[in-house]
């Protein structure tokens, strides 16, 4: 660590420091800054020449001056020190305590941003968790080591659906738990409480570990406090062999950390302010879930993010549905109707559902029941949409039945309680109670052998 | 020696009087390797192929005097490689499951021995041309290698080795060059990967590139040689459109780029492929495939070079006379690349942040594929498929609409069609080909004359239902008339039993082109006779309650490419059941009149 305090602060803009004749200082290195008000500030170099190095200052640069502030680089990149006993606790986004205990100690240490994994190390992710969600389960599996976001909106009940999944997801007939990694950028406190209470009143609050920065923390720390988290994850799941779920909310707070700085840079924009490299940007974050050939630990994702405006093409949902497996879409007409959990399925998809269900997984006739439910409820909603216009009396037979089974569907399959738990032979069950709400004929996805199987159809 | 002036990402200012501009340099105690992309009278600039963390100012410089290459030669098949072509398998014996900084790997092995045949022209007192085919290895069992003198090398042969063992590196031909030195060959050469492959001329094929998905080889269909793009917003099925291409092509050689994108679309591949067997060879398809890997957490500088390195092995597969197919996934990503890299040199954007060279930089990709007439004499080509994923799913948005521009086959994804988990969700309204009468000819030729008259057809349809449904959708289905209901039933049935074709099906993931046209035909037989009835007065509901409709839905995975006999069967079943209905009918008639 370098002793060297430097008095040279030649700008301040923003979250920006511009020094001058510090030196020579590495690209990434972490750096410590103290005010005149005695507080110390962490920041990190962020562009560096011979002339000028310029820092960006996690906690913000208010109340520094130019005269009165002390910049020390300490000749190394952000880490985070790692241990088993951070199970249970309550970080900050740069691994600082925020309760009340000591620091970590520990000798190993990581860097926070890690490095790429190589894509050949990897396993394909195709172990079935079931969330006890029919509209997940049935219709957007998870697997182990999948990244699967939550699309929500402000108001709607994302926290109550992640809670949900962290208290009930696993592995049929296994009996390990998930370790869980909770990172929650620029939430509200009584989100973040609501989540702590759910992981105690749940008993998991020893096999949490949380990094949090509430709405009134400083903004620039939601730039690192992802990274800070993924690395604890990877360290639990690769080096003590956890199976983890990671929780990040809410995404877009940390894009709209990002777009700030960007804009104080002067990066050029790409759309709607955002720079170009938000999508290599946040792939560095969500491409840190998955599975490893080598390694019994899995890092499963499920990061939460708030459309603007319910936008699903705005930058941040587009863009992470450009990297992440997958989405989970909630609907504000759904949420209006009091259907919880509000799942818009038409646009949700598990990408890596095909190689997680079936025969060995779920049951043989999962792949087509779903795409089945898919197909029939679609076009249930043309015929709602037909009704709207023309009158329900008005439509044809075959069409009020369609109308009847998108009413069924949503009330039947897509709202259950926030407690209760659907096994997944439960949710097949369900899928084909509905479908036999239709006649054969109009179910071309499923086999002949299904609908012998599965399908009551009387025609009434 | 040079040294570092300034880190600004992948962004490296560097002092070295007399660099070249589009050298290779060798940066700092972590050995970075970056490429230097502007020159200025007092600095350079170099982009740099790994992350700069941790690089400071002062740290040195070392110019490799020449620029990003590729070796090309025997042993890159079955591989995948990173965006500069260093083996990640060979990377990962070196730093783990991560990749960490500043490895030196070479992408051929160095030990591997090749049985080597020389080629009986090949001999000492001959001439010998750039190009040529000196000699071949069996690269797989189902690939022979063909070892090619590099394309700018002409002489007189002075020495061939004999047939046997060699490795890469041992010499296989001395020749003396036409301006006096010996030049000694080796099984492999290096080529610069922004430079295109030399050959002799175009040429032209009208052989359509068979990838066995309906959608795209009966309504869309491509050629060898030809330049195709995917665009589609997130989810809509562009990856798999590009396995699917990868999978079942009719090609000889197949190189799948990543770029940009997933890790676990990599590792599917790598765990799938050597498990298939290729169709035509009936061998383990990884035997001819290989793959360029830049993920979408890899360095973004990286991902910019993984196209060039990606087509330049395609260019030396075409040379030696094959027929090599590559996709892209995503350009859209590679087009990122370039316009991070153009604002951190604070280059003027032009629209959304591009530079002004995006479209003629597109262009120039693509114009790397054809079908040429080969410096040894050969026909091979290079096709090229390029993923476009628009912000938002809006193909006005640049990359997509230069692209559109470039290509000549444009298999457009659609939204609506994807969440209503129509797959492949390739629309028939905004896709387009260049190449369908050059392609109905080997249609015609090899599989029906009626090919072209029933794609035809079948647009039409789709076409007039989609206006139909704009009429149902505003005052209702009772405005229709019955032979305007005929129709909707029968583009319902054309979408449903013709178009979706899921790739997870094991009977349907690949369609021959003979099924291809005995499914469509048949479902257009059904749509005639049953339009004739309509005539008579037959009303649409007696039609839509035949049981045809659920079963003809379920042909596609029930019969199989082997055996296309139950069609006609099942063709005569619909035609005695349609004339049933004709003569009771007429019968009803008669006797009420
Ligand atoms: N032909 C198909 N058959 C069956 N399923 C398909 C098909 N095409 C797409 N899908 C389904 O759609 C999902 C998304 O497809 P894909 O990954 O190819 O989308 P994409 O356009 O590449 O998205 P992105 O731009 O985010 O990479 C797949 O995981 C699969 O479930
Ligand atoms: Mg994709």
């Amino acid at each position: 660590m370098s002793e060297l305090e430097y008095r040279k602060v030649d700008s301040i803009h923003g979250a920006l420091m511009f020094l001058k004749g510090v030196g020579d200082v590495a690209l990434g290195d972490r750096v410590q800054i103290r005010g005149k008000d005695g507080r110390r500030r962490n920041g990190q170099v962020i562009r560096t020449s011979r002339d000028v190095v310029l820092v960006q200052v996690f906690e913000g640069t208010d109340n520094l001056d130019l005269e009165n502030t002390w910049v020390r680089f300490l000749d190394q990149p952000f880490e985070l020190a790692l241990s088993p006993d951070m199970l249970g606790r309550n970080f900050n986004g740069i691994g600082a305590p925020r309760d009340d205990r000591p620091p970590l100690v520990s000798s190993l240490r990581r860097n926070v941003n890690g490095s790429p994994v190589n894509p050949a190390a990897r396993a394909y992710p195709r172990e079935f968790i079931q969330t006890g969600i029919s509209t997940i389960d049935g219709l957007n599996s998870l697997v182990r080591g999948q990244k699967l976001p939550v699309f929500s909106g402000s108001g709607l009940p994302h926290n109550r659906l992640a809670a949900q999944i962290v208290r009930q997801a696993r592995l049929p007939g296994d009996s390990s738990n998930f370790v869980i990694v909770f990172a929650a950028m620029g939430v509200s406190y009584s989100d973040a409480r609501f989540f702590e209470q759910e992981f105690e009143s749940s008993g998991v609050l020893r096999n949490v570990v949380m990094f949090i920065n509430l709405a009134n923390d400083p903004p620039m720390e939601r730039l690192i406090l992802p990274r800070t988290a993924l690395t604890a994850a990877e360290y639990l799941a690769y080096e003590l062999d956890h199976h983890v779920l990671v929780v990040i909310t809410d995404m877009t707070n940390y894009a709209e950390a990002l777009r700030e700085v960007a804009t104080e840079k002067g990066d050029v924009p790409s759309r709607k302010g955002y720079p170009g490299y938000l999508y290599s940007d946040l792939a560095e974050i969500y491409e840190r879930a998955g599975r490893l050939r080598d390694r019994h630990g899995s890092i499963t994702m499920i990061p939460i993010l708030s459309m603007p405006s319910d936008d699903i093409t705005h930058p941040i949902p587009d863009l992470s549905g450009y990297i992440t497996e997958g989405q989970i879409v909630l609907s504000r007409e759904l949420h209006s109707k009091a259907v919880y959990p509000p799942v818009n399925v038409p646009p949700s998809l598990s990408r890596l559902m095909k190689d997680g269900i079936g025969k060995d997984d779920t049951r043989e006739d999962h792949p087509r029941a779903a795409s089945q439910l898919y197909a029939s409820y679609t076009r249930a909603l043309e015929a709602r949409n037909l009704a709207s216009i023309i009158g329900a009396e008005e439509l044809s037979d075959r069409d009020r039945r369609y109308l009847d089974f998108a009413n069924r569907f949503e009330e039947d399959f897509v709202r259950q309680g926030p407690d209760e738990e659907r096994n997944i032979i439960e949710t097949l069950d369900l899928a084909w109670e509905l479908l036999s709400l239709l006649p054969p004929g109009e179910l071309s996805r499923v086999s002949e052998e299904d609908l012998h199987k599965y399908h009551s159809w009387e025609e009434h | 020696m040079g040294k570092v002036l300034e880190v600004n990402g992948p962004i490296v200012t560097i002092q070295q009087p007399g660099i070249r501009n589009g050298d290779q340099v060798k940066i700092g105690r972590m050995n970075l390797i970056g490429e230097v992309i502007h020159i200025r009278a007092q600095d350079a600039l170099v982009q740099v192929y790994e992350s700069t963390e941790s690089l400071h100012p002062g740290e040195r410089v070392e110019g490799l005097g020449h620029p990003l290459t590729v070796e090309l030669g025997p042993g890159l098949l079955g591989q995948i490689f990173d965006g500069v072509q260093r083996p990640l398998d060979k990377i990962m014996q070196l730093s783990g499951e991560h990749i960490s900084r500043g490895l030196e790997v070479s992408a051929l092995d160095r030990e591997r021995v090749w049985h080597y045949l020389p080629d009986p022209e090949i001999v000492v007192g001959n001439r010998l041309r750039g190009g040529q085919v000196l000699g071949t290895v069996r690269e797989t069992e189902t690939i022979e290698h063909r070892v090619l003198a590099p394309p700018d090398c002409n002489g007189e042969i002075i020495e061939h080795a004999p047939e046997g063992d060699y490795n890469i590196e041992e010499i296989i031909v001395r020749l003396r060059l036409d301006h006096g030195p010996v030049e000694s060959l080796r099984m492999y050469h290096d080529w610069p990967v922004r430079q295109p492959r030399p050959y002799r001329s175009r040429a032209s094929s009208g052989l359509p590139l068979i990838t066995g998905q309906r959608i795209l080889d009966t309504f869309f269909p491509m050629l060898k040689g030809g330049k195709a793009a995917v665009p589609g917003p997130f989810g809509a099925g562009k990856t798999i459109v590009q396995q699917q291409i990868a999978r079942w092509a009719n090609a000889d050689i197949v190189l799948y780029v990543g770029c940009g994108e997933r890790g676990n679309e990599l590792v599917e591949i790598l765990q799938t492929f050597p498990e298939l067997t290729d169709p035509y060879s009936g061998r383990s398809l990884m035997e001819r495939t290989f793959l360029v890997a830049n993920t979408s957490n890899m360095p973004v500088v990286a991902r910019e070079a993984s196209i060039y390195v990606g087509v330049t092995m395609a260019e030396y597969y075409r040379d030696q006379g094959y027929d090599v197919v590559m996709v892209a996934d995503s350009t859209s990503r590679w087009a990122e690349a370039l316009r991070e890299v153009a604002g951190r040199l604070g280059q003027m954007p032009v629209e959304e942040g591009y530079p002004a060279y995006l479209a003629s930089r597109l262009a120039a990709f693509y114009e790397r594929a054809g079908n040429v007439n080969t410096l040894a004499g050969a026909q091979g080509s290079v096709s090229l498929i390029g993923a476009v994923s628009p912000p938002g799913g809006d193909f006005s948005e640049p990359v997509t609409s230069h692209t559109k521009e470039i290509i000549r086959t444009f298999w457009a994804l659609s939204k609506p069609l994807a969440d209503a988990r129509h797959y492949p969700a390739v629309s028939w309204l905004e896709s387009f080909t260049d190449y369908s009468e050059r392609a109905a000819e080997w249609w015609s030729e090899n599989v029906s004359p009626q090919w072209s008259l029933r794609r035809q057809q079948a647009l039409s349809l789709l076409a007039e239902a989609d206006e139909l449904e704009r009429i149902v959708n505003l005052v209702g289905p009772e405005a229709l008339s019955s032979s305007q209901r005929w129709v909707l039933e029968s583009s319902s049935l054309i979408k449903e039993a013709v178009l979706q074709q899921s790739a997870l099906d094991p009977v349907d993931s690949y369609c021959s082109p003979d099924k291809q046209f005995q499914l469509l035909d048949l479902v257009l037989q059904y749509h005639r006779t049953g339009a004739e009835l309509i005539d008579l007065g037959v009303p649409v509901e007696q039609l839509t309650e035949l049981v045809f409709g659920g079963e003809i839905r379920r042909l596609k995975s029930t019969v199989s490419n082997d055996d296309l006999s139950p069609f006609q069967d099942y063709g005569n079943k619909i035609r005695q059941a349609f004339d049933l209905m004709r003569a009771e009918y007429h019968n009803h008639r008669g006797a009420a009149s």
